[in-house]
């Protein structure tokens, strides 16, 4: 007998107890009402800015100059950008002066000590975002890896504030998550940070120590 | 670097926790720390009835789990081998270290580059595995520096909380080449982070822990705040996730509340800046990510808390670490005290089933019952009810009924049993009682002064000339 | 509160009789604290039966992990209150042993059982009792004075009683009750604990002393014995070993106290 069927049978073999219901998440998730769009937008900016975060507004076209400006006042020389994504592409198209643009192109192990040393930002999309906690979602693929969000010690992420939800629990149903989850799915909530000296907290632990969100309105300006 | 694993009992735990006592330094970081983690525990919970409602449905979505465990393990192996991930069990701390050296001798690592994993610090994975002639690192500042100092953590979610930054400053300025001495917190993680980063690309395996393996989808869900779980997982070629057999929940839907209690009931924080949610090793065309993936559910006795419908429970754990951080007697003593793995109340009722009755049962008595930890459990164990029922189990007479553990009857002694046989022949027969209570309040000027370990830290207890049931008579009279 | 089973209770109207468990602590070691329960009581035109056959709740044994004895103990306690009235407890902690534990206690025998929760749900610590039940509302007749709480972890945690007695000392006009560092943490008493752990109970005890002392309250009242008993023996201890011929913190039972300062004629 292998220790799975060990393991297993000992659990079989325990008393059953008492039956216990399925957990209602639905009811749970009902006395969290879905927040109005503008709440919505206010409390991510301000969970997100709370977490040392930037919250930047802008519009699908014209975030490539903002993102120029904010290389160019922090300094950024190279900017590691997903060439085979539409954003990767209008990044490409026009490309702030002064930043070298780096695609994600080859395998990691290909360019590993550049990607780690060599490089001062990325950018990358967000698939969605969550407001009670100001999250981001990606879901990093072939096109926009997953270190791009963990490496450069500056991350830039371009998200739609059209795709913004009121927690965790309504982003997973919405998008239906269960039917299909992708390698690696990311819910990220400010830069890299810990408290493990004396409590003190300090960011860039490991991952990115600025996070700054490109946060596209429809209406462009102020909401 | 790191330590093996070592049993303690009744004695060693009174000298370390009288060691402890006795470590003014130490008591302030620990005293510290308690109040500020408890400050902002309390400063999440504001809405009481959120509160109840999360509890509530944190302990259904756990008991749910565990009512139906092995059709769910099942069920998890299913689906992540169906997503590319290799699944193994593990009985013991032995089986899994020898699946995981079995690993990294096929695919010829020499540095595993570790993630926090208390599963790891339970199998004494480090010591296996530079046994075996592999390097562990630990990638966690606190963990990094715990392991660094040649110690074991103090603290189930901060691992160097027992430690001042002047400690870690000279700590660093010791160990690490080419660092001066700074006591500034940033210098300090700078410096760390920057030794780490090198150390992902040279490590040919990545160790994590879990924690929560959803059945449905077949995701590991990793909750971290610095991103060197991250490294970990993404960027070695091997991945290798170690975690206890009752991580399992059934659903995807069933993480958010869990998530919404861990890290506001751990560190009073809404939430970690990474949830990090793996479901299979790199695809064909991906650049990056681990080529392989593994699982090692462990058992180590967790199997026999199960085996017992009240204990079970001690299974509903999520390590928020929030028992400790309201324990009176964890505020005191600190971490190492315990000898466990785990410390504080939650090390010990689940310390018993890994390491069995003889070697962890001082910790079930180390416990004023005050229920703080009752109180704050984001997934309501009954911790007290817990204690009291390992305290049954470690006097139990051999071969009775209430012997039913590994060592169970090992604090046995023949002195206390017939105390309390006396004891309860004087108070369950009145006239015993009465005739006791006579002498006591009739002899009170010949009470003791000294009453052994009461009266070392306190004034002797004297009893009243007279019992309330005598004043009662005679007002009736 | 956050314990499972949750405070909420239904409260009987005040009856004419009720029963009075006073605790082996009270008998024993404070009488004084059972004779003004019972005076507190009677005022309300309340006549308070005190079985004498009663002894003690069982609770050491059973926290110390003898259920057997405990049981045996608390076997006597169940047949000595045959009229259905409530049963007043003056400490949270025996109280809650009655309340929540004798139902476990007694919950695989079938004849036993159904008579352990039968008295679980009549028993009330004594604030509880006088809040709910009585509605306690007398004039305070003392002089203005400032005081500490200490409530037992047991009467805050599985009784809810923190608030009933915070309740009750704020009815009175001239006591002002301070505040108070970690008002919420244990004082290490633990009964067996702190003889097993005598060390550890006296790092918790005397962090207690010192936060109740640097509250500048001129007494520190409590429902329970248990911890009047553990903390005042401390800090009686510390000021023996300081030489000091005064207690720097007095402290009595909060029945002996409500008592006091409504009118009643000390005991
Ligand atoms: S026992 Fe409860 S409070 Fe303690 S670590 Fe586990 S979940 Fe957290």
């Amino acid at each position: 007998m292998s220790a799975r069927d060990r393991i297993l049978g000992r659990l079989r073999a325990a008393p059953k107890g008492s039956p216990v219901a399925l957990p209602d998440i639905a009811a749970w998730h009902a006395t969290r009402p879905p927040l109005a769009t503008d709440a919505a937008l206010a409390k991510f900016r301000s969970n997100m800015e709370a977490a040392h975060a930037e919250v930047h507004d802008t519009t699908a076209q014209d975030w490539p100059l903002l993102l120029a400006r904010l290389a160019a006042e922090k300094g950024v020389r190279t900017l590691l950008f997903g060439p085979d994504t539409p954003h990767g592409a209008q990044l490409a198209a026009s490309a702030p002066a002064g930043v070298e643009l780096v695609p994600y192109d080859r395998p990691v192990a290909q360019w590993r000590d550049r990607l780690f040393d060599g490089i001062d930002a990325s950018i990358t999309g967000a698939r969605s975002a969550i407001a009670d906690t100001g999250s981001m979602v990606l879901w990093p693929d072939a096109n926009e890896p997953r270190l791009m969000s963990l490496v450069p010690p500056i991350h830039f992420v371009l998200l739609d504030a059209a795709r913004m939800h009121a927690n965790l629990l309504a982003a997973m149903l919405s998008e239906r998550w269960a039917s299909g989850m992708p390698t690696n799915a990311l819910v990220i909530s400010g830069p890299s940070k810990t408290a493990d000296i004396q409590q003190v907290l300090a960011y860039g632990a490991h991952g990115p120590r600025e996070v700054i969100v490109l946060l596209c309105l429809a209406s462009g300006g102020k909401p | 670097m790191s330590q093996p694993i070592r049993i303690h009992a009744a004695r060693d735990f009174k000298e370390r926790s009288l060691a402890a006592l006795n470590d003014p330094a130490q008591r302030k970081n620990f005293r510290g720390a308690m109040d500020f983690l408890q400050m902002k525990r309390r400063a999440q919970f504001g809405d009481k009835d959120e509160l109840t409602t999360l509890r509530d449905l944190g302990e259904a979505i756990r008991r749910y789990a565990l009512a139906n465990l092995p059709e769910l393990l099942e069920q998890l192996e299913r689906n992540l081998t169906a997503n590319g991930i290799q699944v193994h069990w593990a009985e013991t701390a032995d089986e899994a270290n020898a699946i995981a050296l079995g690993i990294a001798r096929r695919v010829d690592a020499r540095l595993i580059a570790k993630g926090k994993s208390m599963v790891s610090e339970e199998v004494g994975f480090n010591h296996a595995m530079e046994a075996g002639g592999l390097e562990t690192l630990e990638t966690d500042m606190g963990e990094y520096i715990v392991q660094l100092a040649g110690e074991a953590p103090s603290h189930i979610i901060m691992p160097a909380i027992h430690k001042t930054k002047q400690q870690i400053a000279a700590l660093f300025a010791e160990k690490i080449p080419g660092v001066a001495y700074s006591e500034d917190v940033d210098t300090l993680i700078r410096i760390g982070r920057q030794v780490l980063r090198r150390k992902f690309a040279e490590a040919g395996i990545g160790l994590s822990g879990v924690n929560f393996a959803v059945a449905e989808t077949g995701t590991l869900f990793l909750v971290e705040n610095e991103g060197n779980g991250r490294m970990c997982t993404t960027v070695p070629k091997v991945h290798i996730a170690i975690t206890g057999i009752e991580k399992v929940v059934a659903r995807l839907e069933h993480v958010p509340p869990l998530n919404s209690l861990l890290p506001r009931s751990a560190t009073g924080q809404a939430v970690t800046t990474y949830l990090n949610l793996i479901s299979s090793p790199r695809k064909p065309g991906e650049l990056d990510g681990p080529e392989e993936v593994h699982l090692i559910l462990v058992d180590n006795g967790r199997t026999q808390a199960y085996g017992d419908l009240q204990l079970r429970a001690t299974l509903q754990c999520i390590r928020c670490g929030a028992c400790m951080n309201h324990c009176p007697v964890y505020a005191r003593i600190g971490g190492h005290a315990y000898g466990t793995t785990y410390p504080g109340p939650i090390g010990a009722i689940i310390s018993p089933h890994l390491r069995g009755l003889e070697a962890t049962y001082p910790l079930s008595f180390a416990s004023t019952l005050c229920g703080a930890c009752v109180e704050v459990c984001p997934v309501r164990i009954p911790i007290v009810d817990l204690l009291v029922r390992l305290r049954n189990e470690a006097q139990a007479r051999e071969g009775s009924a209430d012997a039913t553990l590994r060592g169970s009857g090992a604090a046995r002694t023949t002195l206390v049993s017939t105390i309390w046989n006396g004891w309860a022949l004087i108070y369950s027969r009145l006239r015993m009682y009465r005739i006791t209570s006579w002498f006591m309040s009739r002899g009170r000027a010949q009470s003791p002064v000294e009453q052994g370990a009461w009266t070392r830290s306190r004034t002797p207890l004297t009893p009243a000339p007279k019992r309330l049931r005598d004043l009662i008579k005679e007002t009736n009279q | 509160m956050e314990y499972a089973q949750g405070f909420s209770r239904d409260y009987p109207a005040k009856p004419a009789d009720v029963y009075l468990f006073a605790t082996c602590l009270v008998d024993q070691f404070a009488p004084d604290a059972g004779l003004d329960t019972i005076r507190l009581l009677e005022r309300e035109g309340i006549t308070v039966h005190f079985p004498q056959a009663q002894t003690c709740c069982g609770q050491p044994a059973y926290s110390s992990g003898y259920p057997d004895q405990a049981r045996a103990v608390a076997r006597q306690q169940l047949d000595i209150f045959p009229e259905p009235w409530p049963i007043v407890v003056p400490s949270g902690s025996c109280g809650a042993m009655l309340r929540h534990d004798y139902p476990k206690l007694f919950a695989a025998d079938p004849v036993l059982a159904p008579k352990a929760r039968a008295l679980a749900e009549r028993v009330f610590e004594l604030t509880e009792f006088l809040v709910h039940v009585v509605g306690f509302a007398h004039d305070d007749s003392g002089a203005p004075c400032t005081i500490a709480l200490h409530t037992s972890c047991h009467a805050r945690r599985e009784m809810g009683c923190h608030e009933t007695s915070a309740a009750l000392l704020a009815g009175l006009t001239q006591v002002k009750v301070t505040g108070q560092a970690r008002i919420e943490e244990c004082c290490g008493f633990g009964g067996t604990f702190s003889m097993r752990f005598p060390d550890i109970s006296e790092a918790i005890v005397s962090d207690k002393v010192d936060s109740l002392r640097a509250t500048g309250a001129e007494r520190v009242v409590s429902a329970d014995c248990g911890c009047l008993l553990n903390i005042l023996g401390r800090a009686a201890k510390l000021d023996e070993i300081a030489g000091r011929s005064e207690a720097t913190l007095p402290g009595e039972h909060i029945a002996t106290f409500l008592w006091r300062r409504t009118g009643g004629e000390p005991s």
